[in-house]
Parts: C-alpha cells; structure tokens; sequence
C-alpha cells in the first residue's frame, strides 16, 4: 500500500511531464489518425484516461483488472476500443494509446529509481505489467466489438437475402442467393410457409438462380420445403436450374421427380399464373 | 505426375466447407475446367467436405493442381480421424445414409469425378482422394 501510494504520488506530482510526453508520442509521426479523431478528441480521451487510473491504482493495493476499483478504467478503454473499431482504427493503433504511455512513465521511474536498482525493477516490472494489461484488453474489447459488428450484419444479411415476393394473387417467391447453409436455409423455409399463409398461396415458386452449388444438402433441404409447403396446400415451382447445376444433379442422383421445375424464373411464373386461372398475353 | 501447386485448409466448421467449396471452384478455374466440370468438382468436394466435417468430426483437405502428360487436373485429398467406415460397399451405395441424409454424397461424389479412392480404417479415420483432369 505504502510502495502504490508512493507511485501514485510520484505520478501525480509530474504529471504535466508525463502527459506532454505522451502527447508527444501521441502525435508524433505516422500514429495520429488526423483521419479518424481530432486533436482535441484525443486529448480529452488521454486526459480522462489519465485521471481514472491515477484514482485506481491509488484506490487498489493490487493491479488486477477485475477489481472494483478498476471499473472505471476498464469502462473508459472499453469505450475507446469501440468507438475506434467502428471509427476504423488498427488493433495496432487502438492499443498504442496505452502503450505509448510506457515512455514517459519509463523514463520517469528510471530518472528517479537510478541509484536503488532493485526498486527500479520492481517498479518498473510492476508498470509494465499494469500497462501490457491494459493494451491488451484494449485489443480484446477491439477485437470483440468487431466480432460484433460481423455477427449483427451476418443476421442482417441473413434477414436481407431471403425475400418472399408476392408476384400475384394466390402466387408467391422466393429467389435464392449465395450459398444455403443450414440457418439460412431454415430461415428461407419458415419465411416461405409463413407468407404462403399470409398471401393465401397456392403456388410457391424457389428460384435458385443465385445458388453457386447444389449438393445433396441444399438438394435436401429443397425437397424438405416443397414437402412442407405442399403440406399447406401450395405447389412449389423450382425455378432457375441452371445446365451446368442440371448436369451435376444428374451424376450426384438427386432427382427431383414430383417436383415442378423450370429454367427460368420467367417460365415459373407463367406456368404458376396457369396454375390459378390466368393467362400472359400480348396486348394487340 | 507433376505436383504443380499443393495447399491445404482446416475443416472444422461448417464455414470452413464453403471456403473449401470457393476454393476448389477458384482453383478449377485457374486450371482451365470447363464451367459443368467446375461445378462437379465443386459439388463433389462440398459432399466430401460435409462427410469429413459432420460424420469425421472435422479433418482437412488438400488440393493438388497436377499434370500428367499434357493434361491438368486437380486432386483433392479429405482427411479426417473420425470414427471410419465399416463398410465401404454400402457406404457408397445410393440411398444408405446413417445421419438422415439423402444418402447421395459419396457415391455421388464418385460419379462427379474421373478418378475416386477411398481407404477407411476402423477407430482411425477415412481418407478420400478424388481426382478431376480438365
């Protein structure tokens, strides 16, 4: 407690040095980000930075992250960690407001340390230890914060790349894009039978135009939705089987016997206008 | 047989067989295959990619362009340490499947191709190497 304390004051009483030489590391060439930040932004970042740990490592006898008194710290770089994820920062870049700090703090325990080389190390080993922490938790809350934004927008994605279209009355489809694994695969079904209720369907049409690979999974998993979807009384169309997907289909086994099939999205729909009642036909 | 190039990729997740799939297709596209070839070759290693990962607990696969004479092929080679085929002969029959599947992969996956070799030993793992030329 003693020894912490001693820190703290030592920290406290040449602060203004320690924080223009931060500054200066800071802003030095190649790692500001006039970019991204301003200078003004920054400051106050390093400043609020400064004050909070100051409060903790005086409030706490040992440096352990998780403890209460950390909290603040630990909010304050969480909040930076994210906002420079979004803003664009580098892991590199986010980290180095922590670690840029070990210079000015390095220099000052060595400047007053110099003639007790056991305390020197001590110390020295302590601070670094405390600043390594930090950059790396930095890097953690970057790094989950992007992870994240990847997750949110793969569930947007998810939501996005399935629309059913209401192409007439009593008609609905869904055109397929990019791969089907299994969860998108189950959002399509159950997004398929939903609307087939809503619109009152009786024909549904799948076009797989936009679908790269048709293996026996995503063979599968189409079988399953006509099955279900004929369950509710709708018909399903399977449209856009390209000839390269047709001639594949064919070694592999798969059949799509009972299943309605067409080339063209075009010709699924004619054929599923026919199916209730209606006819496309040139005007004279 | 001249070994051209040789890469090899993880699978351990469901992601890891698209990369897969996207890497296979990059690969036969390079190598000059026709767009249907691309597409068998492609959907082959999507079924092998699936057994190794679902029925394999994860493996991985490694991908040759090779030249034999004037022709190219690719080569892909799947790995895993799973629990192994008893029974190949049924394995590769059209319709056995042991996980609810349409039961299709393997044997389709052998008529996707020009070449198909299969070693699968018992509480070891199987090994499945299939080779498509242009």
């Amino acid at each position: 407690m003693e020894k912490q304390k001693s820190i703290v004051s030592l920290l406290k009483a040449k602060q203004d040095t320690i924080l223009q030489e931060w500054e200066k590391e800071q802003f030095s060439a190649g790692k500001f980000r006039a970019d991204l930040i301003s200078p003004d932004e920054l400051k106050q970042q390093m400043r609020d930075f400064w004050d909070s740990l100051l409060k903790a490592l005086g409030q706490e006898e040992r440096v352990d992250l998780s403890d209460e008194g950390w909290k603040p710290v630990r909010s304050l770089l969480t909040e930076l960690s994210k906002s420079r994820a979004k803003l664009g920062f580098t892991p590199s870049e986010t980290a180095l407001f922590v670690f840029s700090l070990k210079k000015p703090i390095f220099q000052l325990i060595q400047d007053t340390f110099q003639n007790d080389p056991a305390r020197l190390q001590k110390e020295l080993w302590d601070l670094n230890t405390l600043l390594d922490s930090l950059g790396l938790f930095t890097t953690e809350t970057y790094i989950r914060s992007k992870e994240e934004i990847i997750r949110r927008q793969q569930e947007e994605m998810l939501e996005l790349s399935t629309p059913v279209v209401k192409i007439w009355e009593q008609i609905v489809a869904v055109p397929l894009i990019g791969t089907l694994d299994s969860a998108r695969t189950q959002t399509v079904m159950e997004n398929l039978l939903q609307e087939i209720v809503a619109a009152s369907a009786t024909v549904a049409i799948i076009d797989i135009t936009g679908v790269p690979t048709v293996d026996t999974l995503v063979a599968q998993h189409l079988i399953k939705t006509v099955s279900a979807a004929r369950l509710m009384g709708a018909e399903c169309i399977i449209s856009g089987i390209r000839p390269q997907i047709a001639q594949t289909m064919i070694h592999l086994g798969v059949s799509f016997q009972d299943i309605t099939t067409k080339a063209t999205l075009a010709e699924a729909i004619k054929y599923g206008l026919s199916q209730v009642g209606y006819r496309i036909s040139k005007m004279e | 047989m001249l070994l051209l190039r040789r890469d090899s990729f993880p699978l351990q997740s469901s992601d890891d067989i698209v990369k897969a799939r996207q890497i296979v297709r990059t690969w036969a596209a390079e190598l000059g295959f026709k767009l249907v070839d691309q597409t068998k070759i492609v959907t082959a290693s999507s079924e092998l990619a699936r057994n190794a990962y679902d029925h394999g607990k994860g493996g991985i696969m490694i991908i040759e362009a090779i030249e034999d004479g004037d022709r190219k092929g690719l080569r892909l080679t799947f790995q895993d340490q799973g629990p192994g085929i008893p029974d190949i002969e049924q394995a590769l029959k059209d319709g056995y499947s042991t996980s609810g599947g349409l039961g299709l992969g393997l044997g389709g996956a052998k008529r996707l191709v020009n070449e198909f070799h299969i070693e699968s030993t018992v509480g070891k793992g199987t090994t499945v190497r299939i080779v498509k030329w242009v």
